[in-house]
């Protein structure tokens, strides 16, 4: 593997590191190398350790054992202050700058130069013209960094830290809210950066990107260290397959029966072209009662923004929903769930459960919106409810009045299913529904995802796991790069179908 | 009998350990402690005579003079449940007054009903102005509803002309001045918009939905609980709460000063909301602690002035008091002090 990069320098080293939160092991015994001069693609799905491992790196964690050596010297566990001293500067995807600062005062905040005490203006404007030209951007340093679009103040944010003498630049999910060009003049500066002998850890979903500018791939899955490789000797889909734990090989078809829907049915949900800009572009779905939509795809491909378009959370720009082959409107989500929507989100913590509600609140929540807010649901009849899903989702819960925050992450995923079951929803919509939930679970989630289907709800199902997309679909639509791309039925929906789909795009 | 193992038993059947876990138990104790101080200082604070049928002592005097607060504190408790701030309060106390005190004084409306339904509409406009500009504008509460703390008192002067009004109306005087069940009728007021508004809170969603909101909004949205709405209603609360403790206040002495009416009140009630242990960023919210909040600060007031220390000292008392409540309710700090005793402790248990 050191074949075409001999001369280059470890300048990097993470070896043996392990990272344990509660209940969590975040990082165990993964290993880590960055040369000088390269651009290391670190890639993973949820839950891989990709940001865990970049904050045992800079300091925000402290991690439980093995090693980080910058240039072999330690610096595990050290402050952020003294890690960046030594040369390690992050970039995300978020500018953490001061947007109302000029971009010469972002650049030096906290090392001004100074002149008789004060600060001198002209020779810090006079040095960050020229750092900045120097890297070919060409902008006013004394114009507030908020004026500009946000590629200019990333690299920005890239000069403050590169200025720092940097000696590994991290660069975030650098490129998410980027459009095509932007992204281009970034890739011109992390090119003349890797001339410059900076090691660069490029963090992204997006793998076009992964193979225009990266020299090696580093994947991470499941908080273990999976592989590095060669770009160039790694297919596309031979990297998804390391990414998500799958081999080429396996077919992956499963014997389960498809829902048959009549012909000429009209579907119960029906989007046509829905986008909005920086979401996804124009696309459209049919979701039928009784079957299950898959939607496939990897991290960031836009499937979370599909779902909040069709729930009302996002207002399209273009396109429009039918609901039973009525047009309809959906100004919030109050508005799809009195239509007979249900949306269980994937972010868990900041979008489904209210920490400080109770498991018998956060489940009958729902319902009680639905009914409005003038009579509230008798606690009798919130028991009755409680007692019910508590029993036949199998929640661990002591009792029903406990704070939600206090259950494990698999047992809250239930509350949520139990909140938008006691709603009687006709189309439910699961974003992720088994991530971060254990084996157990996991398998019982599937299993009501079946049974609910059968009763004749339509479902739309999102998921990162290839193999439970095409475990539960009747029909698979594949997104890409924040647009749909294919639509799989029939004999189509096996694993390798649905991982060629999404590869052979790519290139 | 086992002496120890009795005391095991009380100690197991009283759940004495999960007694300090209530949050109604450091306000009680605080408020325990500031009446124990009382009883030994001056045991006449206790003395409550029966004069024509209606009841006069300290105790009684604090109740009333907490009234006004009291009310005050109960919409902000709703606000500051939903994550926001109502500074406006006050100004609110002085457009109400103004605004009756003018009406009696010009002699517009007569009748006591005519007035307080006005003063009420006046009051709901002064919160559904915060509320729009909170809930629709999507303004920071601080700065939405300090727009009115600075005007309200403008407006309040607009409406008196720059004077202080007074004036004389039986039927309003009874407000802040009368007697029900020989209780300043004040009391009673403070009374029933507590249980008023714990049973709506229990037989509507509201209360649910307001700590839904403050605890997590992003999630709340995505349950459909439309939080403008819910703001909304809430702020118009807080306005009509500091309606009827601007009228109490203006009924009691009879005027209207748009200058001093209510000044820094909007103060008080935060502080008797946080004593009473509802987070300042939002979620639970506990009304009852909320009215011991209120009793100790009036409590503690009343204690200053009649132990006849300068009232220059009041502020400073007052503040010191809250700091102490608010450690002592603080589980972190009790585990850092817990910290710094237990290992004393641990070692005379060892040296026996």
């Amino acid at each position: 593997m050191n074949s075409n990069t001999m001369k280059s320098n470890t300048i990097l080293t993470v070896s043996q590191l392990s990272k344990a939160f509660p209940g969590v092991k975040a990082l165990s015994n993964v290993q880590f190398e960055l040369k000088e001069g390269e651009v290391m693609a670190l890639l993973g799905g949820n839950g891989a350790g990709k940001s865990t491992l970049i904050k045992c790196m800079t300091g925000v964690y402290t991690s439980d054992s093995g090693s980080i050596e910058l240039a072999g010297e330690s610096i595990r566990n050290l402050s952020t202050d003294s890690i960046q001293e030594k040369g390690i500067s992050t970039v995300h995807q978020e500018v953490n700058l001061i947007p109302t600062l000029t971009v010469a005062e972002n650049i030096f905040l906290g090392r001004q130069p100074l002149r008789f005490g004060r600060i001198d203006w002209t020779k810090m404007n006079e040095y960050a013209q020229q750092l900045l030209s120097s890297m070919n951007i060409n902008i006013d340093v004394t114009r507030n960094l908020g004026d500009y679009a946000i590629a200019i103040q990333q690299m920005v944010a890239i000069a403050r830290g590169v200025n720092m003498s940097a000696k590994v630049l991290i660069l975030d999910e650098p490129t998410a809210s980027l459009d095509s060009q932007e992204v281009g003049q970034l890739f011109v500066l992390m090119r003349q950066l890797k001339e410059n002998g900076i090691g660069i850890i490029f963090v992204t979903h997006f793998l076009d990107q992964v193979y225009e500018i990266s020299d090696r791939i580093t994947v991470f899955r499941n908080g273990q260290f999976v592989g590095a490789y060669q770009t160039t000797e790694l297919p596309q889909i031979d990297l998804i397959g390391h990414m998500l734990g799958k081999a080429l090989s396996e077919n992956g078809k499963t014997s389960k029966e498809l829902h048959e829907i009549a012909e000429g049915s009209v579907p119960y949900l029906s989007a046509r072209n829905i986008g909005k800009k920086g979401m996804i572009s124009p696309c459209s779905v049919e979701i039928h009662s009784g079957q299950t939509l898959g939607v496939g795809g990897l991290l960031g491909a836009g499937r979370t923004e599909l779902a909040k378009l069709l729930f009302g959370i996002e207002k399209p720009d273009t396109g429009e929903i039918l609901i039973e082959g009525q047009p309809i409107k959906f100004s919030n989500a109050f508005d799809a769930i009195r239509s007979g929507l249900a949306f269980c989100p994937e972010n868990r913590k900041v979008e489904g459960i209210i920490g400080e509600l109770s498991v018998m609140e956060n489940m009958i929540l729902a319902l009680q919106v639905k009914q409005g807010w003038a009579r509230a649901l008798s606690r009798k009849q919130q028991k009755v409810i409680a007692k019910k899903y508590i029993c036949s989702l199998n929640i661990l819960t002591s009792d029903y009045d406990k704070p939600v925050k206090d259950l494990s992450g698999g047992n809250q995923q239930k509350v949520i299913l139990a909140r938008w079951f006691a709603t009687k929803p006709y189309l439910l919509i699961l974003d992720e529904p088994t991530q971060g939930v254990d084996v157990g679970a996991k398998s019982e989630i599937l299993q009501i995802i079946n049974e609910l289907c059968e009763q004749g709800m339509a479902l739309m199902v999102i998921s990162s796991e290839l193999d439970e997309v095409v475990e539960f679909s009747d029909r698979i639509t594949v997104l890409k790069d924040r647009q749909k791309i294919a639509e799989l039925t029939g004999d189509d929906i096996t694993t390798k179908k649905l991982m060629s789909t999404i590869a052979e795009e790519i290139s | 009998m086992n002496l120890e193992a009795l005391y095991q038993g009380l100690l197991r059947r009283f759940q004495w350990k999960s007694i300090p876990k209530n949050r109604l138990f450091w306000p009680l104790i605080a408020l325990g402690l500031l009446l124990l101080f009382n009883l030994i200082n001056d045991p006449s604070f206790f003395a409550v005579e029966i004069k024509d049928g209606r009841l006069f002592g300290s105790i009684i005097d604090v109740f009333n003079r907490a009234a006004p607060i009291a009310l005050l504190s109960l919409g902000m408790t709703l606000v500051i449940a939903t994550g926001g701030i109502d500074l406006s309060v006050g100004a609110i106390v002085a457009i109400v007054g103004a605004t009756c005190a003018y009406l009696i004084q010009s002699g517009m409306v007569e009748s006591t009903v005519g007035i307080v339904a006005i003063a009420i509409v006046v009051s709901m406009i002064a919160g559904a102005w915060n509320g729009a500009l909170v809930a629709f504008l999507g303004i920071q509460p601080i700065i939405a509803t300090l727009i009115l703390l600075v005007a309200g008192r403008g407006i309040a002067q607009l409406i008196t002309d720059g004077q202080i009004l007074t004036f004389n109306h039986a039927g309003f005087e009874f407000i802040g001045g009368g007697f029900f069940l020989g209780l300043p009728f004040s009391i009673t007021l403070v009374v029933l918009a507590y249980v008023g508004t714990h049973l709506v809170l229990k037989k509507t969603a509201l209360g649910l939905f307001i700590v839904s909101i403050g605890s997590n909004p992003t999630a709340s949205q995505f349950v459909g609980i439309r939080a403008d709405f819910i703001k909304m209603m809430v702020y118009v609360f807080s306005g009509v709460c500091a309606g009827l403790a601007g009228m109490i206040l203006t009924s009691d002495i009879l005027g209207a000063d748009a200058n001093n009416a209510g000044l820094w009140s909007e103060l008080d009630a935060i502080l008797a909301v946080v004593v009473g242990g509802t987070a300042l960023t939002g979620g639970r919210y506990y009304i009852g602690t909320t009215l011991i909040g209120v009793i100790i600060l009036q409590t503690l007031t009343t204690t200053i002035l009649t132990n006849g220390l300068p009232v220059q000292y009041t502020h400073m008392v007052k503040s010191a008091v809250v700091i102490m409540v608010m450690l002592v309710m603080s589980v972190r700090f009790r585990n850092e002090i817990r910290g710094v005793i237990k290992p004393k402790r641990d070692k005379s248990g060892t040296s026996k």
